[in-house]
């Protein structure tokens, strides 16, 4: 396996820490007077997410961690397990709920995530950045109330809940921005 | 993706020429000589925390006191340079590869006094920032975590290290601990408006200078810190050239230990503290981060014309 030195340290990089795969988000390197020089990295455990600082000896080395970003084709769900295809080589991944926590309310059938593997297992999901998705449940809003500025609550068929213009009704089919979870327009037959 | 741009303002430029304009005259007024010597030199250095460029048989210089040594046992009198030095391995906020020393040399004087010139100097150039000096030793800086120079174990600096939730990854040597201590829990407390001479630091970080009179535990060493950054290094010199000697052969051996070439000593150096270095003290001072502190910016990158 691949090691990486500190002055190879940078945003990004993929490592292994204490048998978990961690990605590094910054980097410092501090050089007291004559002596010992340290890098002081914060770096995130990509299997719970939780941002750690860590100081190193600099030049000391650690493995590389085997996580790859691939594109991936969302299949369906079977309860447990959310499946996804290599649309290249058609080789299929399942994620447990623990890889894909909130963005199962995101995932539809068919559309392309980007499934990030770890030893070639599912250790997260990234639904795209907008996905259309239909309402399966809104109250009937004021009719011709266009320019109000209010809003409803509506559900989605993946069971995420947004918040729509009070003229939006049952059935439509709504673009959504992923990464805030907010409603960005009508999506028209 | 090209980028033909300076990483400096030009605003910057010229702060930077009126700075190095103000030392010029600061130093002609106490007559202390300006002198150049190479940037590349056939020698390198035995440090074992500090790396060079090579090039071909030759080094790009980490320092110019060697060569400034040589000059002093030839009878040059007080001098100090601007010189730049290469240093591989080492960039940051406050690191960067290439970059400028003001390093000078007194005569007669020991490093006590000498830190009060370097306070002198900064303080004219802070002028309205008004820092107030504070002078204190390595000793009592970790007397304030409740840890002893003298007695404390490398579990004691890592407890401290602990407390502060600072988290390590491998392997550190009492030496690398007691260090990351002083750096994370010393220097970052010192105040920005405070200039801070420690002196006295620990007798295995001599390097080149000698070791206290008053307590042979410490050498003659001092650190001057302008907030929490370093900006300079001084020493009342060692002139005692088999203790010289003696040294560099301890960073090779440090150097084998941790699996680095080995630099072979400078024995002009070595010669010229045989001829006889006059008593004197001496400091270099981190010419960039001096103006980093002066323009308040943060980034080393700020205030030189090209990363390169």
């Amino acid at each position: 396996m691949a090691t990486y030195s500190t002055n190879e340290f940078r945003s990004g990089l993929k490592v292994m820490l204490d048998a978990d795969p961690y990605s590094i988000i910054e980097n410092e390197f501090v050089k007291p007077g004559k002596g010992q020089a340290f890098n002081r990295v914060k770096m995130r455990n990509l299997k719970n997410g939780r941002v750690v600082d860590k100081t190193f000896k600099s030049g000391e080395s650690i493995e590389a961690a085997d996580v790859m970003e691939t594109e991936m084709q969302y299949l369906y769900n079977d309860g447990d397990f959310w499946h996804f295809m290599d649309p290249d080589s058609f080789d299929q991944h399942a994620a447990p709920a623990t890889a894909v926590e909130d963005s199962k309310l995101w995932l539809k059938e068919q559309d392309t995530c980007t499934v990030t593997l770890w030893n070639d297992s599912p250790l997260s999901v990234s639904p795209p950045n907008f996905v259309e998705l239909k309402i399966t449940q809104t109250d009937p809003g004021l009719r011709g109330d266009t320019a109000s500025g209010g809003s409803k609550p509506a559900t989605l068929e993946t069971g995420a809940v947004v918040k729509v213009p009070l003229f939006i009704e049952e059935g439509e089919v709504l673009k959504v921005d992923t990464r805030t979870g907010e409603y960005v327009s009508r999506v028209k037959d | 993706m090209t980028s033909w741009q300076p990483d400096a303002t030009l605003t910057i430029l010229r702060q930077r020429a009126q700075v190095i304009k103000f030392i010029r005259s600061w130093f002609d007024e106490r007559g202390v000589l300006e002198v150049e010597t190479p940037i590349l030199g056939d020698a390198g250095i035995t440090d074992p925390q500090i790396h060079s460029f090579k090039l071909e048989d030759w080094y790009l210089q980490t320092s110019p006191e060697y060569f400034m040594k040589r000059l002093l046992a030839d009878g040059s009198g007080d001098i100090y340079q601007l010189a730049k030095v290469f240093r591989a391995a080492e960039s940051g906020w406050r690191h960067h590869h290439e970059f400028t020393l003001l390093e000078w040399y007194r005569l007669g004087i020991d490093e006590r006094a000498l830190a009060q010139e370097v306070v002198d100097l900064i303080q004219h150039l802070a002028g309205t920032k008004n820092l107030k000096p504070v002078i204190t030793t390595y000793a009592d800086c970790l007397a304030t975590l409740g840890l002893d120079l003298f007695s404390a174990h490398g579990r004691n600096y890592r407890n401290a290290l602990e407390r502060a939730e600072i988290e390590l990854v491998g392997e550190f040597s009492r030496t690398a601990l007691r260090e990351l201590v002083f750096t994370e829990l010393v220097q970052k407390q010192f105040a920005d408006d405070h200039i801070t001479v420690v002196h006295d630091y620990p007798a295995e970080d001599a390097s080149l200078a000698r070791l206290s009179q008053r307590d042979p535990r410490v050498a003659a060493r001092f650190e001057v810190f302008w907030g929490g950054l370093e900006l300079a290094n001084g020493f009342h010199e060692l002139t005692d050239v088999a203790e010289q000697r003696s040294r560099f052969m301890q960073d090779n051996q440090q150097r084998r230990a941790d699996g680095l070439e080995e630099v072979e000593v400078d024995e002009n150096l070595l010669a010229a503290l045989a001829a006889g270095l006059p008593d004197c003290a001496g400091v270099a001072l981190g010419f960039d981060r001096l103006l980093m502190k002066i323009l308040d910016t943060d980034d080393i990158r700020e205030v030189i014309s090209f990363r390169g």
